[in-house]
């Protein structure tokens, strides 16, 4: 059984079922129920024969007539109880034939629906993953270290939110992206990998809707992964962007994620996505951390600024004031920025650093490592602080 | 089985025997200690007696009801707080001496001079359910 296969047809299924009458909530558990029995392995139904054996056919349409079958099937089922035999005799005799194409933009709907505005940030990423991306609810609990108890709760929740929401009715690319990246952000824990599932999604968002900040996210996530090998020390620590060793980059990734960008800054639309995919497509592009063109990335800075007018971009634009123009420069950008932000002491120490102050640097990396927001980070800038501790004791 | 939480302090336990602060080790000193931490931990997995571990950041907020219709109060962090935690794990395991035997296990993570940091941790049995059978 081809579980990425059969998550990847989920919200056309579903899609299926609530044109077949079934109102969204009962229709994505009918889905998620077909979906838990096919990753366990234990297909059962009318037409498991045929998906196991497509090996002659076509898999994708025997494994959505399946999926479409068995998820049926079990919303019948769970109907049952609460519906009128009369209603649902009148159900299973207007069952169409399973498996025929839906139309294009289901899924799209799906995504809208999903992301609507209506839903918590983190509800509507739950519901996304699952309605969407098919992930169990096991699989999100584990994801984001949660009970599963407590993760369904949070499902269904969203599902009643979402309840009157008309299915038809077209919704905002902008919300969806936000849900998307904030997947994406969330790295991966458990055993399913939410980046690559986050790319997986913007890239099947981005094969149904025409808009250049899609193309952006899309082209800022692969390559942001394409990093991800080198981000990480064998001991688990992290190793800041300059000291990657960029042989383990994936090349693949970035050149996509390049021409993806390059397709999408074309159309003369900027976005917030484009922008920052342009500032990590000039890192990559850089074949070492000395020849990157830190000039360029200050003027996308200030587009971003433009864009956003987020303190934290301009945390960023400081950083690279100081590499473009020496970290005095740097220094002075970050003095005009409050400095309760985030990350703003772990700034100040890098900067100090590169001014060759290295007593104040210490000192900020130790009072930055006492504020980091996780352990990864805490662990690096204490590593940062004992390393100048170390050379200046020698 | 029983489970029982392990305590770390940043402040509030009796000083250990090794006690310099953390951007004083070297490099490889804090990998050292950070790999004991996880080898413990997955160790414990294995043998089936792991629960869970978490980290805290160092400053919170004391927070508190401020009557009907009234946002809460908020108050601190508190330099002068005589006890602060830093982390947890808690273990679920057969007997008070198992549990005992590993937090003396835990106290035993390097730290500077790659030496043994003996520091105190607090040893805290759950209050557990009740059990099926009482008479």
């Amino acid at each position: 059984m081809d579980e990425a296969l059969l998550r990847s047809l989920t919200p056309g299924v579903i899609a299926v079922l609530v044109r077949r009458g079934a109102d969204f909530a009962a229709a994505e558990d009918a889905v998620q129920d077909a979906l838990v029995e096919a990753v366990r392995g234990r297909p059962s139904g009318p037409s498991a024969g045929p998906l196991l054996r497509s090996a002659g056919g076509d898999p994708v349409r025997d494994a959505k007539g399946w999926l479409v079958t068995v998820a049926w099937r079990k919303f019948l089922d769970a109907t049952r109880a609460d519906v009128a035999r009369r209603r649902r005799e009148d159900l299973v005799d207007a069952e169409p034939e399973p498996g025929r194409a839906p139309e294009a933009d289901d899924t799209l709907q799906l995504y809208f629906l999903c992301a609507h505005p209506s839903l918590t940030p983190a509800s509507a990423v739950a519901l996304t993953l699952r309605a969407v991306g098919g992930l169990t609810t096991r699989q999100i609990a584990q994801a984001y270290l949660v009970p599963e108890a407590t993760m369904a709760q949070r499902i269904s929740r969203a599902k009643r939110t979402v309840s009157g929401v008309r299915f038809d009715r077209p919704g905002d690319v902008a919300t969806v992206l936000r849900v998307l990246y904030l997947v994406f952000n969330e790295g991966y824990s458990g055993d399913v990998d939410l980046a690559a599932e986050a790319i997986r999604l913007t890239r099947q968002l981005s094969a149904r809707v025409d808009h250049p900040e899609v193309a952006g996210l899309l082209a800022l996530m692969l390559l942001h992964h394409a990093r991800r090998a080198a981000r990480t020390a064998p001991d688990g620590s992290l190793v800041p962007l300059g000291e990657q060793d960029r042989g383990r980059w994936d090349t693949e990734a970035i050149a996509e994620g390049v021409a993806i960008l390059q397709g999408a800054l074309a159309r003369d639309r900027l976005g917030e996505f484009q922008a920052q995919a342009a500032v990590a497509a000039l890192h990559a592009d850089a074949p070492t951390a000395e020849e990157t063109d830190w000039v360029q990335i200050v003027e996308w800075y200030d587009e971003l600024v433009g864009l956003t007018g987020s303190p934290v971009v301009r945390l960023n634009r400081a950083v690279a004031v100081g590499e473009a123009d020496g970290p005095r420069a740097g220094l002075a950008a970050l003095a005009e920025l409050d400095d309760s932000l985030p990350r703003h002491t772990a700034v100040a120490a890098y900067l100090h650093e590169r001014d060759g102050d290295l007593e104040t640097a210490a000192r900020l990396y130790a009072e930055a490592a006492h504020k980091a927001p996780d352990l990864a980070e805490r662990d690096h800038l204490t590593r940062r602080a004992a390393r100048l501790n170390t050379r200046r004791r020698h | 089985m029983a489970k029982y939480l392990l305590l770390k302090h940043y402040r509030g336990a009796p000083a250990p025997a090794n006690c310099v602060p953390m951007d004083r080790w070297t490099p490889k000193e804090i990998s050292a200690h950070v790999q004991y931490m996880q080898d413990f931990a997955a160790r414990l997995e294995k043998t089936g007696e792991f629960v869970d571990a978490q980290a805290l950041a160092p400053e919170g907020t004391w927070v508190r009801y401020d009557g009907e219709g009234r946002p809460p109060v908020t108050d601190g962090p508190f330099a002068e707080t005589k006890d602060l935690i830093a982390g947890w794990m808690v273990i679920d395991v057969d007997s008070h001496e198992r549990a005992v035997e590993l937090a003396g296990e835990l106290s035993a993570a390097p730290g500077a001079g790659g030496e043994p940091i003996h520091e105190w941790l607090e040893l805290r049995p759950f209050l557990s359910a009740p059990p099926t059978i009482t008479e």
